[in-house]
């Protein structure tokens, strides 16, 4: 099991909700302090490097005209951490290839920092959330093509020694391809691509990449993989599927009491919460497929859009995708859901959201590192073959849950309107 | 009035036809054909009306190599020859006006009258004004109000369509999507192209038109030799769809 700390390098201090129609896409800039957007980005990646002291890898992503995720260019961060840190594995999760215009420029970027890092990389791909679409100007139909025919280009131009070649695609051209510095790593850093439909899970199953899936709870994450497994058994790569192609993100907060952790979690929930999207920019058209726009029309809507209508952290922690309360409850939660889907090899821990300050954070990732990733480590080896299921129901059982700490009072729910996050985050 | 489907190159389009007489091609917009519009047989009662939906709109199929106006113009183009049609009158509205607006520059030889509905297509304005309102990034309830001078007249009611329809409307605007993302609703080499053509030109505004500005209008027709335009009253971006038989009526005359 390798576990990941992931931070979205949010920029909280926002006006009212109510006072804007979108925190993505148009929400103006106006609204961001630049002192105080460089004492966050120093705090980020502090926390990074506190994950890596306490023997995590890190990953980071990218997102765009958003508060809630203030690292437009992954690649520039991911450099700074080539350099801060020496022994943490470093995954960009990732490169959104259908939106950008010059693979070759990608291939480039990861491996110059392959290179900083001495080998430390793995690159992950992403079609990208729909609100990405309006900031790169991207056209919303045909994405996926043109996502694929960017990473074939991509680890062609990594694994090419030999002098310029040329790509002629559908979507891309470049007549001499030739990148300096190759990459570090042979034949080329490991490659990671999300998404959180079976469909797209076959096709990097096809690849043999590794499969991440954000925050798809139970029976959804069970399907991805079950889909994953089986376009890798097509590709003719054997039966058995290491359990190191498979990746989990969730939400993720150890506190030394049930209040703690119930305190910190919540604040974490501000990543599902937070994410008020113009519905304009949640479904563009082309980015949902034909079917699945007729679904929504007949009233059809996505799980975590449905979550964010009543978040709580008791029902964040039942639907699986957040971890959350002591080191045991945690270690309880997580081995039920690694169960129920069958296993993965790398939990992604998004373990800073919003408003959770820096000493939380921190107790957070030390409290995960030191009390839980030991043991899971120990159970749960990365040469274990997935696709053995416990025989578990999916829900924790009464000592795993956390409830409300009397100490807090009730919940005060916002009430301001939600729209769907990724409408249907199909990839 | 018969319905087929026929084969341009490789692509399947489908193609509504209605009435006798000389051909006239009508060419939808973005909201793709609908047979039920009272403007066709208004149109039909004198003419040959032709009307194909567009690859990726109603049942047309939509190759994975199409992507551009262009490749619209050329399939009609093909259209015309496999229908023995040697000379052409040619109606299109707002995208099916830019599809048009290709085809003359293509083949100005083969179009006699020419008739664009709030036609898109060119770019005319400054750099950091965009001359079509960009319909992707408004709230989506505020589209219909610059298409329509009267919204609350055609509500939209998914209830009221079967999964078919639907299935139809949601590809019609994937399918726009693809046409018009970028350059947005334009060609920037049409304008230069337009030279070429020859033919009498009536332009038609919905006087509430939201989308294509009077002002968008005239320098699109000044890019004509031969053209003059017509406003509708109490019709936004959709003349033929809001007041149908003001609309035939212009187009019947101007035909005539």
């Amino acid at each position: 099991m390798q576990a990941w700390h992931f931070s979205e390098t949010a920029y909280p201090y926002l006006p009212p909700a109510d006072s804007y129609p979108s925190i993505r896409v148009s929400l103006p800039n106006k609204h961001y302090d630049p002192e105080k957007g460089a004492d966050l980005y120093d705090r980020y990646l502090k926390e990074w490097q506190i994950a890596e002291e306490e023997g995590l890898n890190i990953m980071l992503n990218e997102h765009h005209q958003t508060a809630t995720c203030v690292d437009p260019a992954a690649p520039l961060m991911l450099a700074a951490l080539a350099r801060l840190t020496s022994k943490a594995r470093l995954l960009i999760l990732g490169n959104p290839g259908a939106n950008r215009r010059q693979p070759v420029r990608i291939a480039e970027e990861m491996a110059m920092i392959d290179v900083l890092s001495r080998g430390r990389v793995e690159v992950g791909f992403v079609r990208g959330v729909p609100y990405e679409i309006s900031p790169a100007n991207s056209n919303p139909v045909r994405m996926n093509e043109r996502l694929w025919e960017a990473i074939d280009l991509i680890v062609r131009a990594w694994t090419n020694h030999d002098g310029p070649v040329s790509h002629e695609g559908r979507f891309f051209h470049h007549r001499n391809i030739n990148i300096w510095p190759r990459v570090y790593q042979t034949p080329h850093p490991p490659i990671w691509v999300s998404t959180t439909s079976a469909g797209g899970a076959r096709q990097v199953g096809e690849k043999g990449y590794i499969q991440a899936t954000f925050l798809t709870g139970f029976e959804a994450t069970r399907k991805i993989y079950d889909s994953y497994r089986a376009g890798w058994r097509a590709s003719g790569f054997g039966n058995d599927v290491p359990i190191d192609r498979l990746a989990y993100a969730a939400i993720v907060y150890v506190g030394k009491t049930e209040e703690e952790a119930y305190r910190g979690a919540e604040k974490l929930l501000w990543y599902i919460t937070a994410n008020k999207v113009a519905p304009q920019f949640a479904n563009p058209p082309g980015y949902v497929p034909v079917a699945g726009n007729v679904a929504m029309m007949r009233g059809a809507s996505h799980p975590l859009s449905e979550f964010a209508k009543g978040a709580s952290v008791e029902a964040a922690i039942k639907a699986g995708f957040l971890f959350a309360g002591t080191a045991d409850q945690v270690y309880e939660q997580f081995k039920r859901h690694y169960g129920y889907v069958g296993g993965y090899g790398h939990l992604l821990l998004m373990g800073q959201a919003g408003f959770l300050e820096h000493e939380d954070t921190v107790a957070g990732i030390r409290n995960f590192a030191r009390d839980v990733y030991p043991r899971i480590q120990a159970e749960f080896p990365d040469t274990t073959i997935s696709g053995t299921y416990a025989d578990v129901p999916p829900a924790p059982p009464e000592h795993a849950l956390l409830s409300r700490p009397a100490s807090m009072g009730a919940q005060v729910m916002d009430a301001r309107p939600m729209t769907p996050l990724g409408a249907a985050r199909g990839a | 009035m018969k319905r087929d489907v026929i084969r341009l190159g490789e692509t399947e389009i489908e193609v509504h036809e209605e009435g006798s007489g000389q051909p006239v091609l009508f060419l939808h917009g973005a909201g793709g054909f609908n047979p039920k519009e009272p403007h066709v047989p208004l149109i039909a009662k004198h003419r040959r009306i032709i009307c194909p939906s567009h690859p990726g709109f109603g049942k047309s199929a939509l190759p994975d190599w199409v992507d551009n106006v262009d490749d619209i113009a050329h399939m009609y183009l093909d259209l015309m020859d496999q229908y023995g049609i040697a000379k052409a009158d040619i109606i299109g509205c707002s995208m099916g006006g830019w599809i048009t607006a290709e085809m003359l520059t293509k083949a100005p030889e083969r179009f006699g009258k020419v008739i664009l509905v709030s036609p898109v297509g060119v770019k005319l304005g400054p750099v950091d004004k965009l001359d079509i309102p960009d319909i992707y990034t408004m709230s989506p309830p505020d589209v219909p109000k610059l298409l329509y001078h009267d919204p609350s007249l055609f509500p939209f009611d998914p209830s009221k369509l079967s999964d078919e329809e639907l299935s139809v409307f949601v590809r019609n605007r994937e399918s726009t999507a693809l046409f018009v993302w970028e350059p947005y609703m334009h060609n920037p080499k049409l304008p230069h192209r337009l030279y070429r053509v020859t033919a009498p030109t009536l332009f038609i505004r919905g006087e509430s038109d939201g989308l294509v500005s009077a002002h968008y209008v005239e320098g699109y027709a000044k890019l004509f030799k031969s053209s003059r335009i017509e406003t509708v009253a109490k019709a936004g971006h959709v003349p033929h769809v809001e007041q149908p038989a003001a609309f035939a009526k212009l187009v019947n005359d101007f035909l005539a």
